[in-house]
Parts: C-alpha cells; sequence; structure tokens
C-alpha cells in the first residue's frame, strides 16, 4: 500500500461504498462529473474499478456478467479483464482501470487529483 | 520440482497437443521437443499450395523458434529420435543428445508408402510428404520436363496440380477406375478427371506401374501393359503408414499404428501419442481435424484434469485445386438399407448425392456447388430427422429459406470485396487474410478474430466453406460432440441429464460435480445452466439474478447507448383507449424519445434511463399495464387477428384464443424467445407459420402449427395436428413449450430445436402419447405457478433496488472535501 508514495501525492483516495453494497459477481456504478466508474466484486470478493465505458463501442461494463476476473460487455460480448482493463485477446483495447482499496469493509477507488 | 515432458514429433498433432496443455496447466512441465525436420512446426497441409506456388514456406509455418523460446520449450530440431528407454525414461537422438521424461508424447507422423517396384530407389523418385519433398520438386520443374504421379487419391492429384503450375507436364498413374475412390463414387469422379483433363493433366486410369526405368536418374515409368511413359520425377503417394518403428523397438505395443486408448495414452501409462502414428479403436488417422480433437484430449489428461475422452472423429474433404469445388464425408458410397438421393446437373457440371438411412444423412458427396457441405456434415453428426424437409434437401439450405445469403454458393469464386457477413461488415478477403496470416483452423478462431458470422450466424456455411477453400482437404467443421462452452467438455445434454440425476440443485453443485474448468463459469455457461436449473427444478431453486444477461436482471432491454426499452404486455394485442392514455402519460412525464409499434403488436417506449425504470413500471401498474417480457428468453408476444368478431372471413374468435394463450403462457422461461400467433382463418393475417407456434383457426377447429421463425432465416412452420376445441389448443400448446423448456439447448429457437431433433420425434411425443402430453401440460402449468409473478411491480415496490441505482454519486465538491 505504501510502496508508491510520489503517485500517492497526485491522487486522492475517495471512499465508495461498503463491500456488501456491490453484489457478488456483480458491479455498481460511481457516478463522476468526468463519466460513470465501474465497481466490480468477484466471487472471491476482490473488488476492482473500470471506467464504465467498453473499449468497443462504449458499452457499460457495469452491466455485463461477471465471471473470474473478468467481465463480459453486454452489448457485443467483449471480455475484459477486471485487473487490467484489456481486452482479451483477440480483441484488442483497454478500459480506463482506477486503483482500489478494501479496508475494514470500506471501499476507496483513487482518482487523479487533476481530477477533482 | 517440475515433471519433465518430452515431445517426440514436432508436427501439427504434437505442437497443438502442447498448445492446449499450456492453455490448461502453463507451469505444470519442463517440456522438450525433438523434431527430425530442420524447421519449427509447419501446416503440413499447406504443403500443397507451396508447391501450386499460391503460397511460400514462411507462409505456412505455425510456431517460429521464438514461440518454443517464449514458453519456455527446449525444442532439439534436425534431431531424430533413434531410442527410448522406458526403464530410465530416457529418450536418445541420434547425435547423441538425451532427454529425460516423467511423460512421453509421441507424435512421430506417418510416412509416404513407398512402393517396392524395381527402380524405386532410383534419384528422381520421391514420396509427397514434407517441405523437403517439396523442394525436390520445386527443383525438378525448374530443369525438367515429365513428371508422372502414381496415385490418383487426394495427395496425388494435389501434387499433380501443383506440378502442372510449376509448368511440366503430367500423367497421373491410377490403379483403378475412378479417382479419389476413398472420398468421391464414380459420377463425382468422372466430373473431376473431366475438369482435370481441361487443366491439362493427363491420367492413365486403371494402370498398375509395373517398373521405374532408368540408369541414375529416372527416365521413365512402365505399366503393366508394356506402356512406357517418359518421367523425369516421379512421385509416389499411394499412401501413408503410421510411422511406429521407434515405438514399437521400445517395446510399445503397436499394430498397424502405436496403439491408444481413449485418453491417447498407450499401453505404457507414462507414454502418451497423438496424430498419424496412433491407431485407436482400430482407426488410422490422415486428416487433421481428428489429431486436434486428440490434441485437446490427450492436453486435458497430460494436465491432469482426467475427464476428456476422444471417441473417434467424424471427418470430411476438400481437394485443395483452385477452382474446384468438392466435398465428401461419411458413408457416401451407400450399400445395403442405404437409400441415396442424387441432383444432377452437367451443363452446370453439379453433382449431389446424399446417402440416407432411416431419414438421417449418413454420407455426402458434393462437386461443383459445395456450399452446403457443411450443413450436410452437421445433420450427419447430430442425426438429425431430416423426413420434414427430404424432398427439398438437395436444393440445399437456402432453399429452405434463408434472406441472406441464398444465391452466394461458390465461396472459392466469390470476389475479395464480397461481404460476407452484413451485421459485421466482413468481407471475403478479410477473412482469408486472418486464416492466412493468423493461422487459422476453425470457425470458433474465424470468430473471435475477424467476428464474421459471430452475430446472427447466417453467413456460417459461406464463412466455413471460405475456410475450407482457403485451408483445403484437412479442414473439418467442428468437433463431433461440441461442449457447451469453453469451461468444460460436457453437452448441454449431458449438463442437463446430470442436473437431473444427480438431483443438482445450484449453479456451484454443477460446477463441482461436472469437474467445470473454471471457478464461477462464464457468461456463457451461467445464463445456461441457470434455466436448466430452473427449469428441473420449479419453485425450488433460487434464481441467480448475476448468471442472467442484464435484459433479464433488470427486465428491460439494454440499447446501444446503455439507455433501456419499456414494452407493457398487452394480450393479445388487444388494448383499451385507457391503456393507451396511460402509456403515452409515461412516456411524455419520463421524457421518453422514440415510440414504436412492434412487430408482435405491442408498443416500445426506447430511450429510458435505467434509474427512472421502477418509476415508469410503478405508473404503468396503476394502469394495469405489467411487464412484457419483451426482453427475456421467455414468451414475447401472442399476435392476433381480429377473428370472427370482426371479420367477415373469421371462422373463429382468434383474439380470444390469443388472449387466453398469452395469460397461460407469460411469465415462462424458455431456452430462447418464443413468438406465437393466432390466426381466425387459413388467410392466415397473423403470420402465424412463421411464429414458435401458430395457431389457425379453420371451420372446424383449429389448426397447429410449430418450430417457425421469421428472423435470421426464415423457416415456416411444420404442421403438428388439428383440434376441435379451444381446451385441446391450450393442452397442446402447454405440452408443447413444456418439451422445448425440458429438451431443447439453451439460446436454442423453436425452429433450430425441431430441424436437430425431427419433427417426427415431436409428434411422438405430442400427438401419439396422449397420456405423455398430459404430464407434460401438467408440468408446464405446476411450473407456470411459481412463474407467474410481475417483476416490474416487485421492482417498482423496491425490490432489487441496487440495480437501478448508482452505488455513489460523486460530485465536484465531494473531491474538494478529500483534499
Amino acid at each position: 500500500m505504501h510502496a508508491v508514495r510520489e503517485e500517492e501525492t497526485l491522487k486522492q483516495w475517495i471512499p465508495i461504498a461498503r463491500i456488501d453494497e456491490i453484489p457478488r459477481q456483480g458491479a455498481r456504478v460511481v457516478t463522476t462529473a468526468t463519466g460513470n466508474i465501474a465497481v466490480f466484486r468477484s466471487i472471491d470478493d476482490r473488488v476492482f474499478a473500470l471506467l464504465d465505458r467498453c473499449p468497443h463501442k462504449g458499452g457499460p461494463l457495469s452491466q455485463g456478467i461477471v465471471h473470474g476476473r473478468r467481465v463480459t460487455c453486454p452489448l457485443h460480448n467483449w471480455v475484459i479483464e477486471l485487473e487490467s482493463g484489456q481486452a482479451v485477446a483477440p480483441d484488442e483495447g483497454c478500459a480506463r482501470r482506477f486503483e482500489v482499496r478494501v479496508e475494514e469493509g470500506m471501499i476507496a477507488i483513487a482518482l487523479p487529483a487533476h481530477e477533482a | 520440482m517440475k515433471e519433465k515432458l518430452v515431445l517426440v514429433g514436432n508436427g501439427m498433432a504434437g505442437v497443438r497437443t502442447l498448445e492446449e496443455l499450456l492453455k490448461l496447466a502453463p507451469d505444470a512441465y519442463d517440456i522438450t521437443v525433438f523434431g527430425a525436420e530442420p524447421y519449427g512446426n509447419y501446416n503440413r497441409i499447406l504443403l500443397s499450395p507451396v508447391l501450386a506456388g499460391e503460397k511460400t514456406v514462411a507462409d505456412i509455418i505455425l510456431n517460429e523458434e521464438s514461440w518454443y523460446h517464449e514458453h519456455g520449450i527446449t525444442l532439439h530440431k534436425g534431431k531424430a529420435v533413434v531410442r527410448i528407454d522406458r526403464r530410465y525414461r530416457v529418450v536418445t537422438a541420434e547425435d547423441g543428445t538425451e532427454a529425460r521424461y516423467d511423460r512421453l508424447l509421441l507424435a512421430t507422423g506417418s510416412r509416404p508408402v513407398i512402393l517396392p517396384i524395381p527402380g524405386h530407389d532410383l534419384s528422381g523418385v520421391i514420396g509427397f510428404r514434407d517441405i523437403r519433398d517439396v523442394e525436390a520438386m520445386l527443383s525438378a520443374a525448374q530443369v525438367y520436363r515429365h513428371a508422372v504421379v502414381i496415385g490418383g487419391g487426394l495427395l496425388g492429384l494435389e501434387a499433380a496440380n501443383g506440378l502442372k503450375k510449376r509448368g511440366m507436364r503430367v500423367t497421373v498413374v491410377h490403379l483403378l477406375d475412378t479417382l479419389m475412390e476413398r472420398q468421391l463414387d464414380k459420377p463425382a469422379a468422372a466430373l473431376l478427371q473431366r475438369a482435370l483433363e481441361e487443366s491439362g493433366l493427363e491420367f492413365r486410369m486403371e494402370a498398375q506401374t509395373e517398373a521405374i526405368l532408368g540408369d541414375n536418374r529416372v527416365e521413365a515409368v512402365r505399366c503393366k501393359d508394356g506402356t512406357e511413359i517418359p518421367a523425369d520425377l516421379v512421385v509416389m503417394a499411394v499412401g501413408i503408414r503410421p510411422n511406429i518403428e521407434l515405438a514399437k523397438a521400445a517395446g510399445i505395443y503397436c499394430e498397424r499404428g502405436i496403439v491408444v486408448n481413449d485418453t491417447l495414452q498407450t499401453y505404457d501409462p507414462r507414454v502418451y501419442a497423438v496424430g498419424e502414428c496412433v491407431q485407436h479403436r482400430g482407426q488410422l488417422f490422415g486428416l487433421v481435424a481428428p489429431l486436434f480433437e486428440q490434441a485437446k484430449v490427450c492436453a486435458n489428461h497430460l494436465a491432469g484434469f482426467g475427464i476428456a475422452r476422444y471417441e473417434g472423429s467424424m471427418t470430411s474433404t476438400k481437394l485443395k485445386v483452385t477452382g474446384i469445388d468438392l466435398f465428401s464425408a461419411g458413408e457416401f458410397q451407400g450399400g445395403a438399407g442405404y437409400e441415396e438421393l442424387l441432383f444432377q446437373d452437367p451443363a452446370r457440371g453439379i453433382y449431389k448425392k446424399l446417402t440416407v438411412k432411416d431419414n438421417r444423412v449418413k454420407g455426402a458427396v458434393l462437386y461443383g456447388d459445395t456450399v452446403d457441405g457443411s450443413w450436410y456434415f452437421q445433420l450427419m453428426r447430430e442425426g438429425a430427422d431430416i423426413s420434414a424437409f427430404r424432398e427439398n434437401i438437395l436444393f440445399g439450405q437456402a432453399h429452405l429459406g434463408d434472406s441472406g445469403h441464398g444465391s452466394e454458393n461458390r465461396a472459392a469464386l466469390l470476389p475479395d470485396s464480397a461481404e460476407v457477413c452484413g451485421c459485421n461488415g466482413v468481407c471475403k478477403k478479410t477473412i482469408v487474410d486472418a486464416i492466412v496470416h493468423k493461422k487459422l483452423f476453425t470457425l470458433d478462431e474465424v470468430r473471435a478474430h475477424t467476428k464474421a458470422s459471430a452475430s446472427c450466424g447466417s453467413c456460417t456455411g459461406l464463412v466455413e466453406q471460405i475456410l475450407q477453400s482457403t485451408l483445403g482437404s484437412d479442414y473439418s467443421v467442428s468437433p463431433k460432440k461440441k461442449p457447451l462452452c469453453k469451461c468444460t467438455e460436457h453437452t448441454h445434454d449431458e449438463v442437463r441429464a446430470a442436473i437431473r440425476e444427480r438431483g443438482l440443485k445450484s449453479i456451484p453443485e454443477v460446477f463441482h460435480s461436472l469437474d467445470w474448468k473454471t471457478p464461477d463459469g462464464c457468461h456463457q455457461c451461467r445464463p445456461a445452466i441457470n434455466f436448466y436449473l430452473l427449469c428441473a427444478w420449479p419453485g425450488e431453486y433460487r434464481d441467480d439474478p448475476q448468471s442472467r444477461f442484464i435484459n433479464e436482471r433488470v427486465h428491460a432491454n439494454i440499447q446501444k447507448d446503455g439507455t433501456y426499452s419499456v414494452v407493457p404486455r398487452i394480450w393479445g394485442g388487444v388494448t383499451t383507449p385507457a391503456e393507451l392514455r396511460a402509456i403515452a402519460d409515461v412516456a411524455e412525464k419520463y421524457q421518453v424519445p422514440t415510440v414504436k409499434i412492434t412487430g408482435g403488436q405491442r408498443i416500445d417506449l426506447l430511450g429510458v434511463k435505467k434509474e427512472d425504470l421502477p418509476r415508469i413500471w410503478a405508473d404503468l401498474n396503476r394502469a394495469g399495464l405489467v411487464s412484457g417480457h419483451a426482453y427475456g428468453k421467455s414468451l414475447r408476444t401472442v399476435k392476433t387477428c381480429v377473428g370472427k368478431e370482426w371479420c367477415r372471413f373469421g371462422t373463429q374468435d382468434s383474439t380470444t384464443m390469443g388472449i387466453d394463450l398469452e395469460k397461460m403462457t407469460w411469465g415462462s422461461w424458455t431456452p430462447a424467445k418464443v413468438k406465437m400467433a393466432v390466426s381466425g382463418c387459413p388467410r392466415n393475417c397473423a403470420e402465424a407459420t412463421i411464429k414458435d407456434l401458430g395457431v389457425v383457426a379453420v371451420d372446424s377447429g383449429w389448426e397447429i402449427h410449430v418450430g417457425g421463425n421469421g428472423g435470421v432465416k426464415v423457416r415456416a412452420t411444420d404442421f403438428l395436428c388439428k383440434v376441435e376445441t379451444d381446451e385441446e389448443v391450450k393442452e397442446y400448446v402447454a405440452a408443447y413449450l413444456q418439451l422445448y423448456r425440458e429438451e431443447a439447448h439453451y439460446l436454442e429457437r423453436t425452429a433450430h430445436w425441431i430441424e436437430r431433433v425431427g419433427l417426427a420425434y415431436v409428434k411422438k411425443r405430442l400427438v401419439e402419447d396422449p397420456a405423455g402430453r398430459h404430464a407434460l401440460r401438467d408440468r408446464f402449468l405446476e411450473s407456470q405457478r411459481s412463474a407467474q409473478v410481475d417483476p416490474w411491480a416487485e421492482r417498482a415496490q423496491g425490490a432489487e433496488r441496487h440495480e437501478f441505482e448508482p452505488v455513489r454519486r460523486l460530485e465536484q465538491n465531494d473531491y474538494a472535501r478529500c483534499a
């Protein structure tokens, strides 16, 4: 958590929700002035955050089926890696990723300070 | 310490096994590969186009050396293994290189048969097996003029065609009177011979080669009848023989090939074998598709999963000679108990033959028009009952009704710019380039890379055709047994059977009991299993919303911009001014951008924000309107005409019947969407004969029609039966829907289901077995008791609120406060 101090000065950790507010194998949306962020919870309770736009045609990833560490976009079935935001090959593209931490059941995501 | 895996044979079967293994268990083994040839793994089936000058050696390399490096595989190329010591588990190559193994994989392939006739060892006499042979042919073609190919089979003809294209004068000597007799019957072979003769090849049929003449290099070939054919190059293409000497010398049990069981294991449990060197259930192999199926199964066992079994393959063949379309599969010669269906049009050079037994396709030979090859092959593999369309079967699938591609039936002749996939805008050249440059072999791979046929699927036949004409003879459509998805080896039917027989009551139980390869499945298997459980245990199974597609989770249709559409149920398409007023009111109140009449006589409110859905539903509920399930794999609509209440031609009250059927069936989850219609007379204004179930009134009662489809591929219904009373109609509709729910595969529309199982089967279950029909009806009505709950009302009252609201709204000042 303390490894990249330099970056931490450039971003803000913003508390979002308790982990039990996100369904397992599901996602919820955080609205922001610069677009929606999808917050995912995998079956083993890992939490991930991506910009809620599929790199293919902008589909809302938060509405997809979550399986393993992946989500399938509801529009055209592109599969996106939750950890990296990368599309699974042979599709190519990347959804923007946000850092997440969970402390005592509270989820926080890191937003770049300049977006504040 | 990792176990050591040694692969002997750096060819397609062995390396494919490694690729499959690396997908399943990338870190299970330290891998060492020995290959006798001085190359990385290449695509042997594309040697013919290399010979013909249509491709280069570089084009056909499948795995560059960098691939071995990236995966930490030690590659000894150009080193033939000469000894296996099974006691100390060591293999030794001819140069003394040794490698220890814990598991050994033999993929030594086969050798061309060289006839032991006088002169067979002269210079200029070769087989057609590897890059070296092709290089020998190419250098001969530069200096010499006359070539003789012994053997008029698939490989011989491809060699002959290639040599002719390289400028040689080529004579094919064939022992029998039929070319490619293992793939073609006489009429098709005659058409092929004529076409090849027109292109410049010469043939000596029913001719036996007696000797090859010459002092040092070959000069001529002498046939048994004494004639001599001048020859500077002789290619023997009379068959292949499994390469088993190494295994035999090591004491591994061999017959004609290395004998393996259904897990591709030899008699030594540490030693596996795949490819052309094996003998499985008495069969040898010479085409690529079965090798790939074996590779998959073998990798599954090497990875320690231990669940897959190889049960043999059904293969089809295509000749890789540019401009010639031929397809062959199965028991095309027929015989006692077989019927033959024939179509011949000599002027167009078209010949089609199907062999049929008990109304099931057993074999096919197609010449000149092969677009339906994959369809016939599919019917064969599935054992589909063709009685409902056998009078049209030879005219092809397009003739049964296809909106998009009816006239395109010769993929090889399509221009590069032709649009093949209309949904995704993919032209032929894009597909061919992807197949060649990305080394694709299967329909699934082409779909993944190009998206062609990945949406509506109507161009699937054409894409398979392009795959065949690009890859040539050894491509086979898909495995005989099709797994439900990539997470398992089990089929839809096997999963359903396990749910019933083992009493599995939840998705995790299914995954556990059937050894799923992924922890929680994928977007394909979870919705399927959720439906199968719901269907098997009505009222008991608790639906898993996270395993439903978004539309079924939020009970509205997602649109391209992430908004939703709302379609209230309008029973039988009959509405009232009050209902219309309520719909108009919500459309204005929530500023719905588009209001549209649907094809199923409903009203669609498009562009609704997700957060507004529960409130819109509450407003609609107050006017008595409920969910129309326009978003679900469920009963969608019952379309009706006005019937005898108003129409001067009407014979029955079709609107009331439509409303009654909709009241009975709404809320039911089905494998795919279900649309019904009721027409009041045979003029059929409700278009009931392109619905999943259509009811058409006649003066004396009702006709029931099933399995129609008006979408991707138009399919008119099959006539099921005629009944007299309204009660009987309801009984049949309920029984039919239940049979479909219990036996179709998830996402399989009734049209495809009926084509797969056959109308005769559906009639047997519904018409000829009244007790069975009553039981099906009862099960349907029982499951409806827990299904008929308006999902809109529940959510309007606050259920599943988390689905509709953001978990947090961040405003600018939230950031500021944190900063």
